[in-house]
């Protein structure tokens, strides 16, 4: 039944295949077995570093076209979309009574005309008084001085004269009230058809209709829109950038604008704008990036990431940003040594690009060896296969 | 002098495999459930080894963030930092959702992490580390996906940038680390039905929408969308400081809950996987003994087996100790045989379980340990019996 080959070789083969398969799984599969690592060297390249946020589609200038006080809109001449020329009328508001109150103010000013005629007719009888109290006045007095009539009836007469002469004056004065009184209620004439043409709103500029907030018969308190007008062609992004990623923005730096409508196109921007005070809750900088040139058929509020090219060095050392590891609280690699130990060396880092290169400013030379992906935590200590 | 073990396991050797074949598979059960309690109770510890922090900053009174929910302003790190002994304050946010990958939903824990922070991803095994500050994912290798693919995170796509192993959450699910701004935007972020509907609901509401005060509904309306909520503050302490010292003050002068890593492991360990630990655990005592026994009538049937070759032993004068000595070689060689193939299966099947199975080598150690001790204690039975035979069996029966 059992050749005795079959105890001599077999027997002892399986007992080998065992054993070989427990020391392989011991030493190469289970906890034991050494950490897998991806060794790349230190490299001199090039690097740019740019900088990348998020920001929406607006209009660098928009116009909330509405009434000066408050009134009832009374008809709304465009609609949201509709292109139009500067100048023109866009919504007109109801008077209420303003028609009214101009021509109360228009009689009034022509009563304060007649007044004036009043008033001058009366200058004139006080002048013809006064002319007529003087005549009299000098004759008493050469009279009384010849002793003719009693020195009363001479200071009568005085009297008389300094009355009228007051009088006149009076008379100068009312007659300058009732020019201005008349100059005033012109001027409310004035303010009223002022008024009257602020009920015609019309576009400051040419632009489009990007809201319609209110229609014909709402009651609108001042400053409150009837439209927003805005400029397509000063539509560009108000994108956040986080702050430790602002250093070396600066305006003209060119932009590649991806909208959330188009994610497979990068359009053409630049950096026109770093607003001087950035968002200190979500630690963002603010900054606007045109778009050279405008697309069509912008939409404001659309979603648009912004990468910027903030900088870039010709000749730099440069390695992964996977093989950056924190140990013992320090920033830095594992370094592999020609005799295939591990060394932690801390590094100093510069700028980052955003293909994950990052550039080495200290702490290595070139053409080192670094751990760049590793199964497990590393230590001094780890046993490491090179794959 | 010759080895009389040797020699009868060569006679009947295919038996004696088969058996520790069997004995071998029932012992890598018992190795993998050992292996499964200690995954889970390293799935627990993992995550807190990987947030490289010190101390825990979470919501007062409460056991955040990883066993309840805890919820703190984003600007509280300030302070924070402020504090003596403070090296490094990050804001992280942690949930969990489904995501889609290839059709299938994939249950993952998003991480929202500052880069360079205690929180942010530890090594890669692929790709690269987050380089944008919106929309660029790096996730663990668990989670399926590769790198350059797209992950629907409520409303945006992350970018996979790069793989990480062993980064999960004390329930072993997968991480996905997305830039903190993305994550915190997402945490608490409607759908769009729902954010309409809120609008609406607000518009209706007269307080909130006064003809008088233009303006007012769109700023509560503002309000009402975005967050500023983390759910914990990791903090690395100062070399030369204790963190203890450092969770006592931030706990006293902040008003808010701090926990150091051992606290935090406690929790971790002993209360959050309190209740499934001792499931897995219980069971592990269970199938220890059951293994034992198994063991033990093994041998003991196999000695019963040979009992008519004990009994000529014992007719041609051969020593009580020398057929003791054969049983407990036999006996131990079995369980050696066993542990040998159990080892090997459950560090093969180990990588195949969904869950991690952590197989360590002292569990290993402790499980020869007591295969040796269950073998012989179980060829005692059988070297009684034998013992007990009656030489004239050899010839009558």
């Amino acid at each position: 039944m059992k050749s005795p080959l079959l105890k001599k070789i077999i027997l002892p083969l399986i007992v080998l295949v065992i054993l070989g398969g427990f020391g392989w799984v011991v030493t190469q599969q289970g906890p034991m077995a050494p950490t897998q690592v991806t060794v790349a060297p230190v490299t001199r390249q090039a690097i740019a570093a740019s900088v990348f946020g998020i920001g929406t589609v607006e209009a660098r200038y928009s116009y909330r076209i509405g009434p000066t006080t408050a009134g009832r809109v009374k008809q709304v001449l465009v609609d949201v979309g509709d292109s139009v020329k500067a100048g023109q009328t866009l919504a007109i508001m109801e008077g209420v009574d303003l028609d009214a109150r101009i021509q109360a103010a228009g009689l009034a000013a022509e009563r304060a005309t007649a007044s004036i005629a009043s008033a001058t007719a009366q200058t004139k009888e006080a002048a013809a008084r006064l002319s007529l109290a003087q005549r009299e006045a000098q004759r008493q007095r050469e009279l009384a001085a010849k002793a003719l009539v009693s020195q009363s009836s001479s200071d009568t007469r005085q009297q008389d004269l300094a009355v009228t002469t007051a009088a006149v004056e009076a008379s100068k004065a009312a007659l300058e009230v009732a020019n201005k009184e008349q100059q005033r209620l012109q001027a409310e004439q004035q303010v009223l058809r002022q008024q009257q043409a602020n009920l015609v709103l019309t576009a400051p500029v040419a632009g489009m209709i990007t809201t319609r907030d209110a229609e014909a018969g709402t009651t609108l308190v001042a400053g409150q829109p009837v439209l927003t007008l805005a400029d397509p062609q000063s539509y560009w992004v108000k994108a956040r950038i986080d702050q430790s990623q602002a250093l070396g923005l600066q305006a003209g730096q060119a932009a590649s604008i991806t909208l959330r409508s188009a994610p497979q196109q990068a359009l053409a921007g630049k950096l026109t704008r770093i607003e001087p005070v950035s968002d200190s809750i979500t630690e963002e900088r603010i900054v606007g990036i045109a778009f050279t040139p405008v697309p069509a058929a912008l939409s404001s509020g659309e979603l648009a990431e912004v990468t910027l090219q903030t900088g870039q060095k010709s000749d730099a050392l440069v390695i992964p940003n996977a093989a950056l590891q924190q140990h013992d609280g320090q920033t830095g690699v594992w370094k592999l040594n020609g005799d295939n130990t591990l060394q932690f060396t801390p590094v100093q880092t510069g700028i980052q690009s955003l293909d994950g290169q990052v550039e080495i400013l200290g702490g290595l030379q070139a053409d080192e060896n670094i751990v760049v992906y590793t199964s497990k935590t590393l230590s001094a200590t780890s046993k490491i296969k090179v794959v | 002098m010759i080895s009389l073990a040797a020699r009868d396991i060569a006679h009947s050797w295919s038996k004696y495999v088969f058996t520790g074949v069997g004995l071998g598979l029932l012992i890598g059960v018992t190795l993998s459930m050992a292996g499964i309690y200690r995954g889970m109770v390293d799935d627990a510890q993992v995550l807190l080894r990987n947030s490289h922090a010190d101390v825990w900053v979470v919501q007062k009174d409460t056991q955040g963030p990883y066993a309840e929910s805890s919820s703190l302003p984003d600007d509280i790190y300030r302070g924070v930092l402020g504090m003596p002994g403070v090296e490094q304050a990050a804001n992280v946010t942690y949930f969990t959702m489904q995501v889609q990958h290839q059709g299938k939903d994939t249950r993952v824990m998003v991480v929202g992490f500052e880069p360079g922070q205690p929180g942010a991803p530890p090594s890669l095994v692929a790709g690269r580390h987050v380089t944008r500050s919106h929309y660029e994912a790096v996730a663990d290798v668990k989670a399926g996906f590769k790198l350059g693919e797209k992950i629907r995170i409520r409303r945006n796509d992350y970018t996979i940038v790069g793989l990480s192993q062993r980064t999960v959450s004390t329930g072993g699910d997968p991480m996905v680390f997305i830039p903190l701004a993305d994550a915190q935007a997402a945490q608490f972020q409607k759908d769009n039905d729902a954010i309409v509907s809120g609008r609406e609901r607000t518009a209706a509401n007269p307080a909130f929408n006064r003809p008088s005060v233009p303006g007012l509904l769109e700023a509560v309306q503002a309000s009402q969308i975005t967050s500023h909520n983390v759910n914990a503050v990791l903090v690395r302490v100062r070399p030369g400081w204790d963190a203890a010292q450092v969770a006592a003050d931030i706990q006293r002068w902040k008003h808010l809950q701090a926990y150091t890593y051992a606290n935090m492991e406690e929790i971790a360990v002993q209360k959050l996987i309190a209740t499934s630990a001792k499931q897995i655990g219980l069971f592990l005592v269970i199938l220890t003994l059951v293994s034992t026994a198994i063991v033990s009538f093994i041998i003991y049937t196999m000695t019963l087996g040979k009992i008519r070759e004990i009994a000529v032993l014992k007719l041609i004068g051969t020593r009580n100790s020398t057929i003791a000595w054969m049983i407990l070689q036999e006996s131990i060689g079995l369980g050696l045989v066993g542990f040998i193939i159990g080892k090997t299966v459950a560090t093969l099947w180990a990588p195949v379980f969904p869950k991690y199975v952590l197989l360590l080598p002292l569990d290993a150690v402790l499980g020869l340990l007591v295969i040796v001790l269950v073998c012989t204690l179980a060829s005692v039975m059988a070297i009684r019996a034998a013992l007990k035979v009656d030489p004239a069996e050899a010839i009558g029966g």
